[in-house]
């Protein structure tokens, strides 16, 4: 093997390996369950009109929200039936995620 | 070959790897990707998982294959019908997916060869895939229809389930009926693509009577016993809007359509209409077919919810109304962005060596409109049971609206500009 393909081996074991680091601490499964989230609030939360956005909010504001949507203490046209069907676990990984995302 | 040269080009390749490695390659659709997928439909199912794939990663290269120019949307479509609105308010084009680096090709996915992984086009062109897509949407099954197996047949009885053209023809129809006339749609049993619509298109079509000829007749003939979603909240709005003007017929199985007269024959007797809107039973679009992918009930695809890949043919994933769903889940287009974004997920993973998502969560989200301006909401949320194996309604969740209201109506124009933009980037 020559040196110059040794050295691009290596450099590629390590930016493999930074991929592999990054993409573990990427919120994946946030990322993915959001997609339950996006067909009316918009990709990755960017709403527009009538449809609350959520990209870029609060993560503490938005846990509160959907548990007390879960709960029957925030009244809605329509979020209750879906906040219904969440865990405390996707919320707070839903948080995170739209949290962690630009508004428009 | 020198030996400057061969290092050259072994730098070359690494390179490359590192690019399609870390996705910071420009684009991805070259051969820098760490795999080809091809997306047979650019409906609300198929332009999804596309946009997705790429927004996730771009170091996948994604070719869509879609005949039709322009996205007309099914949802929202009946407003068209009811004088609401125009065409071009349910339509966008695809230039959004380009500028996301998806290959938008205008053609025909005529051929699919899942050993040699191709896919043949009608001009003749191979596309090669690592993962296909199948996402055609339905099939329109007039074989135990005899008077309607002519191709023309729906020039003059249309189906209008399929948006575009047929849109447009349905919506003249009614306009060129004149004041004291009969529209009547003809249901197929369940499951069909969109479950509320039928019963949603009656109430757009009452609507425009009330409005502009208010001496005319809906006639709804439905196969099946009863109305089959939303049942408590259109017979409300029925009674409610239009007692004079709609007129609810279960179990009235279409027999056969005499074209020339309008005429719909039904078990028992014999509906003359002014117009007459066939809507038939449906199956997986041909492509599915063709691939063998049909594998419940003669019409639709089972898949492995984790991933949508398809239980019959390897590398190839099923999207949309095709997909034999498991119970609840209805075939909306709201669903079907739903699985194109499961399955983008799951064709991330695969292609980088990993498993897919072993916990995904769907929604479903429904509109109708019953007049102008209220709209009443059908939703659930469903997710994956590893028992099972299949997707189940989350117990507690969703549900309906309690009534007809404006507020869901402003919401539910909102959610079709979300979704549109959702879909096509």
């Amino acid at each position: 093997m020559t040196r110059f393909a040794k050295y691009s081996l290596l450099a590629l074991l390590a930016t493999w390996l930074i991929a592999a680091s990054a993409y573990a601490q990427e919120n994946v499964q946030g990322r993915n369950w959001s997609g339950a989230c996006t067909g009316c609030h918009g990709t990755e939360g960017r709403s527009q009109g009538a449809i609350p956005a959520i990209a870029g909010i609060d993560k503490a504001k938005f846990v509160e929200l959907m548990t007390a949507f879960r709960e029957g203490k925030q009244s809605a046209t329509i979020m209750h039936q879906h906040a219904k069907g969440l865990s405390d676990e996707q919320i707070d990984a839903l948080g995170d995620y739209f949290a962690s995302r630009q508004p428009q | 070959m020198n030996r400057y040269r061969r290092r050259f080009i072994q730098g070359l390749s690494a390179s490359a790897l590192l690019t399609g490695t870390v996705g910071c390659g420009k684009g991805g659709n070259d051969a820098k990707s760490v795999g080809r997928v091809v997306v047979i439909g650019g409906g609300f199912a198929g332009a999804t998982a596309a946009r997705y794939i790429r927004m996730w990663s771009p170091d996948i290269a994604v070719t869509l294959v879609e005949p039709n120019k322009q996205f007309v949307s099914c949802p929202l479509s009946n407003r068209v019908l009811g004088g609401i609105w125009q065409m071009s308010d349910i339509t966008s084009s695809y230039d959004g997916l380009k500028g996301r680096g998806v290959r938008v090709v205008h053609q025909s996915a005529t051929e699919v060869d899942p050993v040699k992984q191709t896919v043949t086009l009608d001009d003749g062109q191979q596309l090669e895939y690592d993962r296909l897509i199948v996402a055609p949407g339905i099939e329109l099954v007039y074989d135990d229809i005899p008077g309607m197996r002519d191709p023309a047949a729906p020039e003059t009885i249309p189906h209008s389930w399929k948006a575009g053209p047929q849109t447009a023809l349905l919506r003249k129809q009614l306009e060129d009926m004149p004041d004291g006339g009969v529209y009547a749609i003809t249901i197929p049993r369940s499951p069909y693509r969109c479950p509320p619509g039928p019963y949603e298109r009656a109430c757009q079509v009452a609507h425009y009577f009330s409005v502009a000829k208010p001496r005319s007749k809906v006639l709804v003939l439905d196969a099946n016993e009863d109305i089959v979603s939303k049942k408590g909240l259109f017979r409300k709005a029925w009674q409610e809007r239009y007692a004079d003007i709609i007129e609810y017929r279960p179990n009235n199985a279409l027999v056969d359509v005499d074209v020339a007269n309008r005429t719909a024959m039904l078990d028992f007797d014999d509906v003359k209409a002014d117009v007459l809107n066939v809507v038939p039973p449906q199956r997986a679009g041909r492509i599915a077919r063709d691939t063998g992918l049909i594998t419940a009930n003669d019409r639709w695809c089972e898949v492995d919810f984790l991933s949508y890949e398809s239980v019959a043919v390897a590398n190839v994933h099923v999207l949309g109304d095709s997909v034999m769903a498991a119970p609840r889940m209805p075939k909306s287009g709201h669903m079907a962005n739903q699985h194109g974004k499961v399955c983008a997920a799951a064709i991330i993973e695969l292609l980088h060596g990993r498993q897919p998502n072993s916990s995904p969560l769907i929604t479903n989200t429904c509109y109708s409109f019953v007049s102008d301006k209220e709209v009443i909401h059908v939703a659930s949320v469903h997710q994956y049971d590893p028992e099972q194996r299949t997707m189940v309604t989350v117990k507690g969740s969703g549900g309906l609206s309690e009534a007809a209201n404006k507020a869901e109506g402003e919401i539910a124009e909102a959610w079709g500009r979300n979704i549109w933009d959702d879909v096509l980037g």
